[in-house]
This record gives C-alpha cells, sequence and structure tokens, in this order.
C-alpha cells in the first residue's frame, strides 16, 4: 500500500495527530470522558495504521516484538506497585491516602500513575495481538509457497 | 411505564435474541464469535439505559449541572467491553488454530471428520 | 427521538448481519452496529462507555475480524434456512424477557432503586475527595480500584493467550492422509 500516495500522504498527515491524541485522551481522562483504556487502544490503532500502510517489518523496528513483551508486563507491575506501595505505607492495599501529604493530590497521583499502567498495556497487547495475527498470515503464506514449489 | 422506556428494553431484547440465534444457528465459527459480540453490545445498551436519568447529563461534574446519570452502570460496562474484547480475540486466535489443523472452521465439515474417526476406530 | 431512530437502526443492522453469508460484510456490518451503539451510548449520557466502544468495537474489533479473514475462507457456507428448533428457543427466550421487562422501573426516574442506593455518594462526594470532575475515572481508579487492576490482568491473559496460541511458528503440516484427500474429492 506504500504505492498508492493518497494513502500514505493521509496517514502520514494523520498517525501523528491520533498519537497525540491518545495522549490527550490519556492524560486529560480526569477531566473529561477518557483514562487508560481507551487511550491505549487509540494508541495501538495509530500504529496499526502505520503497519498496514508500510508494512508490518517496518512497524516493528519502530516498536519491536520484545518490548511489547516487556511492556506489556510492566503495565500492570506499575499497577500492582502503587498497590503495595499504599501498603509499605501503612494503609490497605491500593490505598491512595499513605502516598503523599494532601488527600486530594495523594489520590489525583494514585488515579493518574494507575491510568498510565493500564494505558500502557492496554496498547502493547493490542498491538501485541495485531502482530501475532499478520506473522500468522505471513507464515502461511510462505509454508503455501513452498508447497506449490514441491509440487513443480 | 412509559412508551419510550418500554421500547428500549424491548428493542434491547430483540437485539439479544437475534445474537443468541446466530450463535445457536450459524454453523461459522467467525459467525458465532460475531454472535457473541451482538448479544454482548445489546446487554451493555440494557445497563446504560437503566443507569440514565431523564434531565440528567454526562456523570463529569460541572458548574450549574444539578443532576448526573449515575456513574456506577458506566464503569460496569467499561469493563465489560475492554473483557469482551479480550474474549474475541483468543476466540480468533483459536478459530485461527482449527483452521490450520483441521482444515475448515464450519462446525458441519469439523463434527463429519469426527465421526469418520470414531467409525474408523 | 435520536435514541429510537439509533435503536430501530441497530435491529436493521443485526439482521442484516446475521444474514449475510459473506464474512467481510458481516465484519463491516458489525463495524457500523458498533459505531451506532456507540452513539447510542453518547445520547444516553455515557461519555466514557460511548468513547470506549467506538475505539474498542468500531476499531480493534473490526481490524481482528478483518485479520482472521485473512486466515479463513470468506464465504460461509449455506445454513438450512431457516433452524425452526433454533427459531422456536430464541422466540421462546425473547417472549419470557419482553415479560421480564414489564416489571423493570420506570425508565429514567431519578427515585429507581438503581440511582438511590450507592449511586448518589459518588455524585456528590467524587469532588470533596478526589478534587477531579470525572466520576466514573474516580470510581474506576480510585473507590473500585482492585476490579480495574484485574480488569488489567485478563487484557494481559489475553495477550499471553493470543501470543500462545499463534506464537509459535507455524510447523509444516504432514502430508495428507487418504482419507482427507477422499474427503476432498
Amino acid at each position: 500500500m506504500r504505492n498508492n500516495g493518497i494513502l500514505r500522504i493521509v496517514a502520514r498527515f494523520l498517525i501523528p495527530l491520533i498519537m497525540l491524541f491518545a495522549l490527550y485522551i490519556q492524560f486529560h481522562g480526569e477531566y473529561s470522558p477518557g483514562g487508560g483504556f481507551q487511550a491505549g487502544v487509540v494508541f495501538a490503532a495509530a500504529w496499526i495504521l502505520f503497519a498496514l500502510i508500510y508494512g508490518l517489518d517496518a512497524a516493528l523496528d519502530i516498536v519491536p516484538e520484545r518490548a511489547m513483551y516487556v511492556l506489556m508486563l510492566l503495565g500492570v507491575l506499575i499497577y500492582a506497585a502503587v498497590g503495595v506501595a499504599g501498603v509499605v505505607l501503612g494503609g490497605n492495599f491500593l490505598d491512595y491516602r499513605p502516598l503523599l501529604d494532601d488527600p486530594q493530590y495523594a489520590q489525583q497521583f494514585g488515579i493518574v500513575t494507575v491510568e498510565l499502567g493500564i494505558g500502557i498495556t492496554v496498547s502493547t497487547v493490542t498491538m501485541l495481538i495485531f502482530t501475532m495475527f499478520v506473522q500468522r498470515r505471513s507464515q502461511s503464506m510462505q509454508i503455501e509457497d513452498s508447497q506449490t514449489e514441491d509440487k513443480d | 411505564m412509559g412508551w419510550l422506556g418500554l421500547f428500549n428494553y424491548w428493542i434491547v431484547v430483540v437485539l439479544m435474541m437475534i445474537g443468541f440465534y446466530t450463535v445457536v444457528s450459524r454453523g461459522n465459527m467467525a459467525k458465532k464469535i460475531i454472535g457473541l459480540n451482538l448479544f454482548q453490545t445489546s446487554a451493555f445498551i440494557m445497563f446504560i439505559s437503566a443507569g440514565k436519568i431523564l434531565g440528567g447529563s454526562t456523570p463529569i461534574y460541572r458548574e450549574g449541572i444539578e443532576v448526573y446519570s449515575n456513574p456506577l452502570p458506566h464503569v460496569l460496562i467499561l469493563t465489560a467491553i475492554v473483557v469482551g474484547i479480550a474474549t474475541t480475540a483468543v476466540g480468533l486466535a483459536l478459530a485461527v488454530r482449527i483452521h490450520e489443523n483441521f482444515g475448515s472452521i464450519e462446525d458441519d465439515l469439523l463434527s463429519e471428520d469426527d465421526s469418520d474417526d470414531e467409525t474408523s476406530t | 427521538m435520536i435514541d429510537i431512530g439509533l435503536l430501530s437502526f441497530l435491529v436493521v443492522i443485526a439482521i442484516a448481519v446475521v444474514r449475510s453469508r459473506d464474512l467481510f460484510t458481516a465484519a463491516m456490518l458489525f463495524a457500523i452496529y458498533s459505531l451506532l451503539s456507540s452513539a447510542l451510548f453518547a445520547v444516553l449520557d455515557a461519555g466514557d462507555v460511548a468513547l470506549t466502544e467506538a475505539a474498542v468495537g468500531a476499531g480493534i474489533s473490526t481490524i481482528l475480524m478483518l485479520a482472521l479473514l485473512a486466515l479463513v475462507p470468506r464465504q460461509e457456507a449455506e445454513a438450512p434456512r431457516p433452524n425452526w428448533p433454533a427459531l422456536a428457543v430464541v422466540v421462546l427466550t425473547g417472549s419470557v424477557l419482553i415479560y421480564a421487562t414489564l416489571d423493570f422501573p420506570e425508565f429514567g426516574n431519578p427515585e429507581n432503586p438503581v440511582q438511590t442506593h450507592v449511586g448518589p455518594y459518588y455524585v456528590q462526594e467524587t469532588y470533596n475527595d478526589m478534587g477531579i470532575p470525572n466520576m466514573v475515572a474516580a470510581v474506576l481508579a480510585s473507590y473500585r480500584s482492585i476490579d480495574t487492576m484485574g480488569e488489567g490482568f485478563v487484557i494481559l491473559t489475553a495477550g499471553l493467550a493470543v501470543y500462545a496460541l499463534l506464537g509459535t511458528r507455524r510447523r509444516k503440516p504432514k502430508p495428507a492422509t487418504k482419507k482427507q484427500e477422499s474427503q476432498k474429492r
């Protein structure tokens, strides 16, 4: 699809805007509808659009598969770390009050960190699932090509 | 109940039954997964319409708005949507593997394959 | 009025999804279904849910269905039309459910049990406790935070399951047995 001029130019224009919008939804999720899940999915959609236009190998150069495995776990680890920090500092599990002094700031810090973890996990898992499907497709095509070669 | 509310819930039941019929009567696995998603989305519509207050507004605190819709069903459905997409992804991956191993994702062809195995052993 | 139109449209599209034999058509119609239900959520005052359904249903779900359609045949097998036992079960269940909806509390009434139990506490106290306006985000991330952690784990498990199913290299299939060859002919 990279030879199609219109798609390439529109994608080149849109992909940074989509990623920026995803970051806006993530961090503005306290004041407007938004939060971690929506932001993660929109960010992954921008990456998937890039993979559709420029090919999966170019997209895997940007976010390699090994990084996806690490980030997938890092997001949930951030969530659990905030929870355990609440226990270590004297409260219950996932209690945000002991994290900072002012109660409202503590809650806001807890909420932003937790949503960040969720956003990282959701976006990485979506990118990973897409990658798995596409790689299976390319493996199947290779096997079909080798089977037709065997018959010849 | 007023006509609007009853119509709302009846349409939800109709959508639910259409999804149910798709899962039960169609043999193709991809169609079944689509039917399951139809069913799930109709259940979401039911919950969200249960949480609505006529004359209320989105549950985001703003100046000048007195009545807000209940935020609890929204939280529940947010989780449910994400869990739904997770199960859909796993179901589709299973369909891919079944197609690779057995050659088709139609129920009828797959159970023919099984019954041939039974008669041969 | 808008929601009456949207609901009717949803029924029409759902019937079209069931009846179409081409899976590509079904996937595209399902994307339209998700988009319309997201518009319905927006009309019903659910901003976060509308955003999530639009992003997830019309975006990711469609792309995953299309990724599946790259790997499996595109046409569905002919189904016996119509499937009478399934239709009977569906009509029976539907009529029982419609009979149950006659007992529902009134639509949109502020005195409903669901609106008077715990909801008013969250509506009134969120801004004082947390200082953030979005009540849904506050409930999701702070008041009911353990559920959201469980949801993060569910997403992680889905990613791991897809990796376990599709991540290993595909081996070359064994040469077809005589039975499979005779079936294909």
